[in-house]
């Protein structure tokens, strides 16, 4: 009914979270660069995490028109006209909406960890190839 | 049905993705990044609605499954015309043909 809102309301806080750390960098061509200050692989990559969970609740919102569970008036969900509906829809949204965050956060997070091994490989390959002994 | 054409666009747009990794003005990262959210949003879905329906989830009534797919189809078109209009709108070809 409104499982979308809570992907929805992760993908807030990631763009908050990404927008403070990004910083703008203008580059010799007058091409803006994008940059990220954190070093950590995750805060680094956060981008890819809010694009699936936009994207996602995008999508899914689409659907919950599709099936006359969002309207594009006032108070837009149909459940909430209804006090039974209303008390279905939160528990929807805290049982199934929020498995969906973890979800998709959990997948985006073993993903950069993948990336970041798949990053890293190359560098030890070659502190074997000169001589130096492999961790 | 939806979950399975998203599944199907996400895997596509992937392997495009894949094949013109040198082009990122095409950005179609982002197109396969929305549709994987997608697709695993509506994963979770299908499991908790298999564990309410059980075996009846996986035979659908025809007209339910019809619906599905119109949903399915419209979900992709969706997810292409948003993509669409962020290639536009971040393309450096757009701003230089304003510039001028």
């Amino acid at each position: 009914m409104g499982c979308f809102i809570a992907p929805a309301a992760e993908a807030v806080v990631t763009t908050i979270v990404k927008k403070r750390l990004d910083f703008k960098e203008v580059g010799e061509d007058g091409e803006i660069k994008i940059e990220c200050k954190s070093k950590n692989m995750f805060l680094r990559r956060l981008n890819w995490l809010n694009t699936m969970l936009w994207g996602g609740s995008a999508l899914l919102a689409f659907e919950h028109v599709w099936h006359g569970e969002v309207v594009p008036w006032f108070p837009f969900l149909t459940a909430i006209s209804n006090p039974t509906d209303t008390a279905q829809m939160l528990a929807e949204m805290s049982t199934v909406g929020v498995s969906m965050s973890v979800f998709v956060t959990a997948v985006w997070a073993g993903v950069v960890l993948v990336t970041n091994s798949i990053e890293k490989a190359p560098m030890s390959n070659i502190r074997v190839a000169e001589g130096g002994a492999r961790k | 049905m939806t979950l399975l054409i998203t599944v199907f666009a996400s895997i596509i747009s992937t392997i495009l993705w894949y094949i013109n990794s040198e082009r990122n003005d095409l950005r179609l990262g982002t197109l396969s990044l929305m549709y994987w959210g997608a697709a695993l949003m509506w994963f979770v879905d299908a499991i908790f609605e298999y564990v309410e329906m059980g075996e009846e989830f996986f035979t659908p009534p025809s007209s339910d499954m019809l619906n599905d797919g119109y949903l399915g189809l419209s979900v992709v078109a969706l997810g292409l015309m948003i993509w669409l209009v962020i290639v536009i709108t971040k393309s450096s070809i757009l701003k230089q043909s304003l510039n001028k």
